[in-house]
């Protein structure tokens, strides 16, 4: 049924598709941005042990589920490549992947900042920073991949099979590591879990988190974007909306 | 029968050819004809299903090749650029690795083939020891040992002497006589009978470039 | 079906023992970075018991990664692997044959040197065990998983640092428990739950690895 689908029009189609969501993508996390950072930082109370060092979780928990999110987006969209042999899913699967680095950077350097005051390290073995860094290599691992092929129409199907091969490692990764920090280390205490968060503590966070995601659907848009017109760029249609763009340009400026 | 649907090739953003449609039914010989980088080996690892299509399909005997691959490539020999023969074997060992893959023709002798190609004498040598247009030689062997219907062959007289050429030339015309196709590329002229061979051109495409 | 897949193993082994650097040179590597270890960080027995399983399995990972090339490339390079993938068996059947012999050329090898380490690093005799048997359910696994690398990268020219860097993260599960069993070993304790999860990791990758690997040679080789 998908294949009836004409292989030239859908990328046109799914470009405006993406291009009317993505204004809505952005006042949306720019809302949900400014109260929770606001919110967070300024109103909710100072946790009794940590101080006011507390407050990076606002940053890191939402950013590392992201990073997950991501991840997960991109594994169903190598499925649906793979199996329909659907191009924009490929798009949507390179789209995706520096967004998910990206993210995964920011949960591990604050991870990083925030184990300083707690652990007295910059860098302490925990499993799950430890994971985090392993899917940062996956990450890179694709990007590479990606880059690494001339032909960008294989290069997409080769990103998506090793997507699709990291996402059956990485519960497995992530179990081992746990298991092996448990072995290793096993008087730290992880203080990533929130036995029992105060309510005025924890509102913030969902709202960031909502923010996050909303960021995240932002990014990956643009980038879809990007990548279609980047891949397409020498197709009628792509050429047609450079000229329109040029000609309300020169209307503006008159 | 091979039938090509509407057949869209894309290398590296750029068209090299777009909706080509042709049929070739048995007993017949096409010629590829065109320049360098026209897109000819690009067409013929379309046909073979190594390559896959940026859009359009390949049909053989009524069923698109990317379904049933294996039932397909029991009817297919391909010849590249490159050999597909081991430096590390001999002649020998490569024929006899081809034989027993392909189950067919079990019963040829594998040294009166080699002598046919006029490789005997050199069975036991390690082919990285034979010159370029004996490991040639050695990989055409094939189509003796073979009866697959669909040969397809990219630049088949490279590296081949005159008698070759002829040898090879009455070899086409006995294969499509019994009901073969053969599918080929090659810059020298055929001294084939116009009644069995057609030609396919393919030109440049000058608009519409780029994907 | 089942006599190409002897037939492919048959070349393999036949054309490596022509070439027999290629088995060789692996194993060679393996053994000078297992004796690195002893002269680097000293040779006290204690110490070289607690970190052995480690420096096996991080030595075992290296060489597998340096013999990994061999299993696809030369062959496409040839022509020989798109013979393979217009022969009229599954790719995932032919593919798994050669894989199988990369194995018998590659981790076999290391299971055959491995009680010459055992002395080197002062292992006792049911630490060598586990070390043996993960070794056996495990170098399986870093070929079949080594191969979907090299079956993604065979057609770039400079594929060899990629397939390093995207093939170690996903290996890093069979280091952790390998040598978490070693070491559970060393400590007398039990540690068939972990060859369990090993073997667990190797029925997976034995079933889906083969159609990964096969997908990704149509990638490569177009």
């Amino acid at each position: 049924m998908w294949k009836c689908l004409h292989p030239y029009a859908k990328p046109e189609k799914s470009y405006q598709l993406a291009g009317k969501l993505l204004p809505w993508f952005i006042i949306f996390s720019a809302i949900t941005f400014i109260v929770g950072t606001v919110w967070g930082l300024l109103f909710a109370p100072a946790d009794y042990q940590q101080g006011d060092s507390f407050r990076i979780i606002y940053i890191h928990v939402p950013a590392a589920m992201m990073a997950m999110a991501a991840y997960s987006s991109m594994a169903m969209a190598a499925f649906v490549a793979l199996v329909w042999q659907i191009r924009l899913a490929e798009i949507t699967v390179i789209a995706t992947a520096p967004v998910g680095a990206v993210f995964t950077f920011i949960a591990l350097f604050t991870g990083a900042a925030w184990g300083k005051p707690m652990w007295g390290a910059w860098w302490v073995w925990d499993a799950r920073l430890t994971s985090e860094l392993i899917l940062l290599f996956i990450y890179l691992g694709i990007i590479a991949l990606y880059n690494a092929f001339s032909d960008k129409v294989l290069a997409g199907r080769a990103a998506s099979i090793l997507t699709l091969v990291g996402v059956i490692n990485l519960p497995i990764i992530h179990y081992s590591v746990v298991w092996w920090n448990t072995l290793h280390q096993g008087a730290t205490i992880s203080k990533f879990e929130k036995p029992s968060m105060a309510i005025e503590m924890l509102w913030p966070l969902i709202i960031m988190i909502i923010a996050f995601a909303a960021f995240l659907g932002t990014l990956m848009l643009m980038r879809f974007r990007n990548e279609i017109l980047a891949r397409e760029s020498h197709r009628p249609w792509v050429l047609r909306l450079i000229e329109t763009d040029d000609a309300q340009r020169l209307q503006k400026d008159k | 029968m091979l039938h090509c649907k509407k057949l869209t090739c894309v290398r590296e953003g750029r068209i090299l050819f777009k909706d080509l449609s042709f049929t070739v039914n048995s007993g017949e010989i096409v010629h590829f004809e065109g320049a360098n980088g026209v897109g000819k080996t690009s067409l013929l690892r379309l046909l073979t299903g190594l390559s896959t299509a940026y859009a359009g399909n390949v049909f053989w005997q009524g069923k698109d090749i990317s379904i049933d691959r294996e039932s397909f490539y029991q009817q297919l020999l391909y010849l590249g650029h490159k050999t597909g023969i081991k430096a590390e074997l001999t002649a020998l060992e490569n024929l006899q690795f081809f034989q027993a893959m392909q189950s067919s023709r079990l019963d040829l002798n594998l040294w009166d083939i080699l002598a046919k190609v006029g490789l005997a004498g050199y069975e036991d040598i390690l082919t990285s020891q034979l010159s370029a247009g004996q490991q040639r030689r050695v990989a055409l062997a094939r189509l003796w040992l073979n009866d697959s219907s669909l040969w397809v062959l990219d630049e088949p007289f490279a590296a081949l002497d005159k008698l070759g050429i002829t040898v090879l030339e009455a070899l086409f015309i006995e294969h499509v006589k019994n009901g073969g196709i053969v599918l080929l590329t090659t810059h020298q002229d055929l001294s084939i009978d116009a009644s069995l061979l057609s030609k396919i051109r393919l030109i440049a495409a000058v608009d519409d470039l780029y994907v | 079906m089942f006599n190409a897949f002897l037939q492919v193993v048959s070349k393999e082994l036949k054309g490596a023992f022509r070439r027999r650097s290629d088995i060789l040179n692996p194993i060679w590597f393996f053994v000078i970075v297992v004796m690195l270890f002893p002269l680097a960080i000293g040779t006290e027995p204690a110490l070289l018991k607690r970190i052995a399983p480690g420096i096996i399995w991080v030595a075992a990972l290296l060489a597998a990664l340096l013999s990994f090339e061999r299993l696809f490339k030369d062959d496409f390079i040839d022509g020989s692997l798109e013979q393979l993938m217009i022969s009229p068996y599954p790719l995932a059947w032919i593919v798994s044959a050669k894989v199988f012999a990369h194995w018998l050329l590659t981790g076999l090898p290391i299971l055959l040197v491995s009680p010459l380490l055992g002395i080197f690093l002062s292992l006792n005799m049911d630490t060598y065990y586990a070390l043996l048997l993960t070794l056996l359910i495990g170098t399986p696994i870093l070929s079949l998983l080594g191969a979907i690398g090299v079956a993604l990268t065979v057609g770039l020219r400079k594929g060899g640092i990629l397939l390093s860097l995207i093939m170690l993260p996903l290996s890093i599960p069979i280091l952790i428990f390998s040598t978490m069993a070693i070491e559970a070993a060393a400590y007398g304790q039990s540690y068939l739950g972990l060859l369990a999860l090993l073997g667990a990791m190797l029925v997976a990758s034995v079933t889906f690895a083969p159609f990964a690997i096969a997908a990704s040679l149509r990638v490569s080789v177009s």
